[in-house]
């Protein structure tokens, strides 16, 4: 089990695509659920999303950037080779409705490859999906050609205009806010990413969802390691979410829980890249 | 039998305070042959053996220690295997002030038998010089048993049955299995290898453990059944922590028990960066609550270098659920004890992490539902206590993965499965259930009793059909 069937670099190889055989979650998983792997004896536990399953075949597929020790470790990983252990589908599927107007799917780096699946639901639920997709730069894109078939729309931005639309996708995002009957906007991606769209979205009173990505352990409800502030309320991300109403949630706690281990991770990933290299 | 009142306990040799507090080796270093003897001399072999009633599952006290008594080690094991399928974790970590020592004639006047003791240097004995040789099985009854979870109640039921001649298979949440053996006590109380010792000589009897396997979300019990099993054991336990639910909890450096311990010890971050996993290390560790939990938690913190670690803790000593041993060996370590004192708030720096706590001065009012002294705040008392790293070790409630995602399952209010005690069954037809998800957090013998229970009616329904 856990076998890699195919494994392909994206972005310059700062990001990973794996299938991976996984019959029993395969089989579960819906859009919006992720898994938690490890690599090896000594490794960490690190969830990722289900950038999208195939039932039939038994497989899953993940799509990870490369930031720390785990996911450079993950990425030596060949096809053939196999995870040590894959725990899921945990979390809540995203609730996916038939909207009164339309949908707007926002994607930020690897968040993208999140937001695919989920896109592709709204759409098939029978929303009129308009998708914004965005990275740093043309080479760091992801899943263009997927995202313009899993939406009505596409909508693609760079940071630095090499590609697309010159700016960030908030602001394709506000003008369609204004020209557009938008009932629902998902948004994944970086952490500030997020928290802009929110902002934006307060504004015009459309309700967003977001997907966080708070420090996990096991991801069943047992350690409260995920916990995130939502609407005054402190919420397990790993069973209450990991998608919340982006209007309610706590986005600077979240930053500052993310940056607990700043000092060991880089320690880690040194220790790594020596040996690596070595 | 002068004689045999007279000779004190016998003490089992322990690393020193200084020593170990520094490191995550086993405290307690075991009985040899010849102190085992000794301290089994001292028992009286009781016609009525009170401390047998302190036993949970009624060990054969008396019978064990007379084998210990006259060298045949291998049979006194037997003997306590007849009741107790683990008694090298029981030996290690049962309550037995309250239980089977508190009970022994000889507390009334003088020390007890370190019943605790002697049980376990008979399953270390057993382990280190045994043959190794398994029990009989009884021949294959082509009957199937699902077991959620691997804790003290699973691994009970697992053993049982896989004798009594049913395919077994264990379905466990995590990568490794043990429950809160391997993932809440830590090693310096219970070797790993020791737990690790029991799984294989499940394995080698025949049971399979499935692991990374979410019951509820990876597969549900109805599937469960689909797939052909006869009967499922429900023993997942009280997995999911409390919190104070006061402001400033979300702060960084602000852990559950549950998450601070099982970072140190299922993922090893004790030993980061060999491992992956990190933990914060404090310099001022305050840990919240003053169970066998938060004593784990503080000895920890000390053990990853610490400067101070305080026990904070709203009621009185008298109160204190942790077993004696553990809190002596946390005083001994260094650990200190605040007690009649409880956080209100905790204050954080620019970066959100946890600088400090805001408490209030307790004093003990009219004794409660649960017979203990209400702690009320004592008004005007508030002052404020550093600390850069904080465990929250309140205790435990039921986490509804499973529950929520099973039909017919009767819950009480608190979430826990409702459950005969006598025979573990449950509401729906097929599903047993035991250990802290029935009872609420309580102890690893009681765990474990409570899957022998069930193992007999699980048993008793494959074979005639109730
Ligand atoms: C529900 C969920 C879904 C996710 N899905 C994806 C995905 O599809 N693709 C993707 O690229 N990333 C995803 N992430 C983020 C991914 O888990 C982290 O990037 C990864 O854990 C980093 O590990 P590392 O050892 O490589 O880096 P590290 O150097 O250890 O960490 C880099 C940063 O990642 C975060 N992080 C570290 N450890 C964990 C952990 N155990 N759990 C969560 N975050 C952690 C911290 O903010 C840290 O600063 C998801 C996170 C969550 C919670
Ligand atoms: C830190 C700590 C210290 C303790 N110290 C002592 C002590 O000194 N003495 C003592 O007697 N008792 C002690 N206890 C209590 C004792 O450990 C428990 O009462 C006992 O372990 C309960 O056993 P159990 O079989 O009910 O479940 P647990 O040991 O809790 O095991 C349950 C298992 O089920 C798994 N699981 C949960 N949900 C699912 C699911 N949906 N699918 C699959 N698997 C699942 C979990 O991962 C876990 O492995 C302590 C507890 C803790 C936390
Ligand atoms: S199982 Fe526990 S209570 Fe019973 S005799 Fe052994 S140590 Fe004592
Ligand atoms: S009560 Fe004490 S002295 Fe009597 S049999 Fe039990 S252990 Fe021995
Ligand atoms: S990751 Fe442990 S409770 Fe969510």
């Amino acid at each position: 089990m856990f076998e890699i069937v195919k494994r392909q670099e994206m972005a310059q190889g700062s990001v990973v695509l794996n299938e991976i055989n996984a019959p029993l979650i395969a089989k579960k998983a819906k859009p919006g659920q992720f898994v938690i792997l490890r690599g090896h004896e000594k490794g960490e536990r690190i969830p990722l999303t289900m950038a999208d399953t195939d039932p039939e075949k038994g497989t899953i597929t993940i799509i990870y950037q490369v930031v720390g020790k785990t996911t450079a470790l993950f990425k030596t990983l060949k096809e053939g080779d196999r995870y040590l252990d894959i725990i899921g589908p945990l979390g809540k599927p995203t609730d996916i409705e038939k909207v009164d107007g339309d949908v707007v799917c926002v994607g930020g780096g690897t968040g993208v490859a999140v937001l695919h699946p989920i896109t592709r639901a709204f759409k098939q639920a029978g929303n009129h999906v308009i998708a914004i997709i965005g990275a740093r730069t043309k080479d760091l894109l992801i899943l263009e050609d997927k995202m313009k078939a899993a939406s009505h729309e596409l909508h693609v931005c760079t940071d630095d205009g090499s590609y697309g639309h010159h700016g960030f996708v908030t602001d394709v995002l506000k003008e369609l806010l204004n020209s557009k009957n938008v009932k629902l906007v998902v948004a994944i991606g970086p952490v500030p990413m997020m928290k802009f769209v929110c902002n934006i979205t307060k504004e015009h009173n459309v309700k967003t969802l977001v997907s966080l990505n708070p420090i996990m352990v096991d991801g069943t409800g047992m350690c409260g390691c995920c916990r995130v502030t939502v609407g005054g309320k402190t919420k397990f991300a790993c069973v209450d979410g990991p998608e919340f109403d982006g209007h309610q949630v706590d986005f600077d706690e979240l930053t500052q829980r993310l940056r607990s281990y700043l000092e060991q991770e880089k320690q880690s990933y040194e220790l790594f890249k020596t040996k690596l290299n070595a | 039998m002068a004689k045999k009142e007279t000779l004190p306990r016998t003490p089992m040799p322990e690393q020193k305070p200084e020593v170990r507090k520094r490191n995550f080796d086993e405290v307690p270093l075991g009985y040899t042959p010849e102190m085992a003897m000794k301290e089994a001399s001292r028992c009286l072999q009781c016609k009525k053996p009170s401390c047998v009633e302190g036993c949970p599952v009624q060990v054969d006290i008396p019978g064990f220690i007379r084998y210990i008594k006259e060298g045949d080690f291998a049979k006194a094991i037997r003997k306590i295997w007849e009741k107790n399928s683990l008694p090298a974790i029981c030996g290690r970590v049962c309550p037995q002030e309250m239980q089977c020592e508190g009970h022994c004639i000889l507390g009334k006047k003088g020390q007890p038998i370190a019943i605790g003791n002697l049980e376990r240097f008979a399953a270390d004995y057993e382990r280190e010089h045994g043959t190794g040789e398994l029990p009989p099985k009884a021949p294959p009854t082509g009957k199937k048993v699902a077991i959620i979870g691997s804790g003290p109640s699973g691994l009970t039921v697992a053993g049982d049955l896989i004798l009594k001649g049913h395919e077994v298979t264990v379905f466990e949440a995590f990568h490794k299995g043990g429950g809160v053996l391997v993932y809440g006590i830590p090693e310096f109380r219970l070797p790993k290898d020791i737990v690790a010792a029991e799984l294989k000589n499940l394995e080698r009897l025949g049971v399979k453990f499935v692991y990374n396997c979410v019951v509820g979300k990876t597969i549900t019990i109805d599937e469960l059944f689909e797939q052909g099993y006869d009967a499922v054991f429900i023993g997942v336990g009280a997995g999911l922590p409390r919190f104070l639910n006061i402001p400033g909890e979300n702060l960084v450096g602000i852990y559950s028990a549950n998450e601070y311990l099982t970072r140190a010890n299922l993922m090893k971050a004790y030993l980061f960066p060999e491992y992956d996993t990190p933990i914060a290390r404090g310099k001022n560790v305050v840990v919240i609550g003053a169970g066998n939990v938060a004593m784990d938690a503080a000895r920890t913190a000390m053990r990853l270098g610490a400067e101070s670690v305080k026990i904070v803790y709203r009621r009185s000593r008298e109160e204190m659920p942790a077993r004696k041993a553990e809190i002596h060996h946390a005083e001994e370590e260094g650990i200190e004890f605040h007690l009649l004192t409880n956080p209100i708030e905790f204050l954080g720096d620019e970066n959100g992490k946890v600088r400090g706590m805001r408490c209030i001065k307790m004093e003990l009012g009219e004794p409660d539902e649960s017979g203990r002294r209400r702690p009320v705040p004592i008004e005007g008392s508030e002052f404020e206590m550093e600390c850069d790293l904080v465990v929250i070790a309140v205790g435990a409630s039921a986490n509804p993965v499973l529950t929520k995602a099973t039909e017919g399952l009767e819950l009480n209010k608190r979430g826990y499965i409702v459950a005969d005690p006598e025979t573990g069954k449950t509401k729906k037809k097929g599903i047993w259930a035991g250990g802290d998800i029935v009872t609420g957090q309580a102890t690893v013998i009681l765990a474990a009793g409570a899957g022998r229970k069930a193992s007999n009616s699980i048993h008793k329904y494959l074979t005639w059909g109730w």
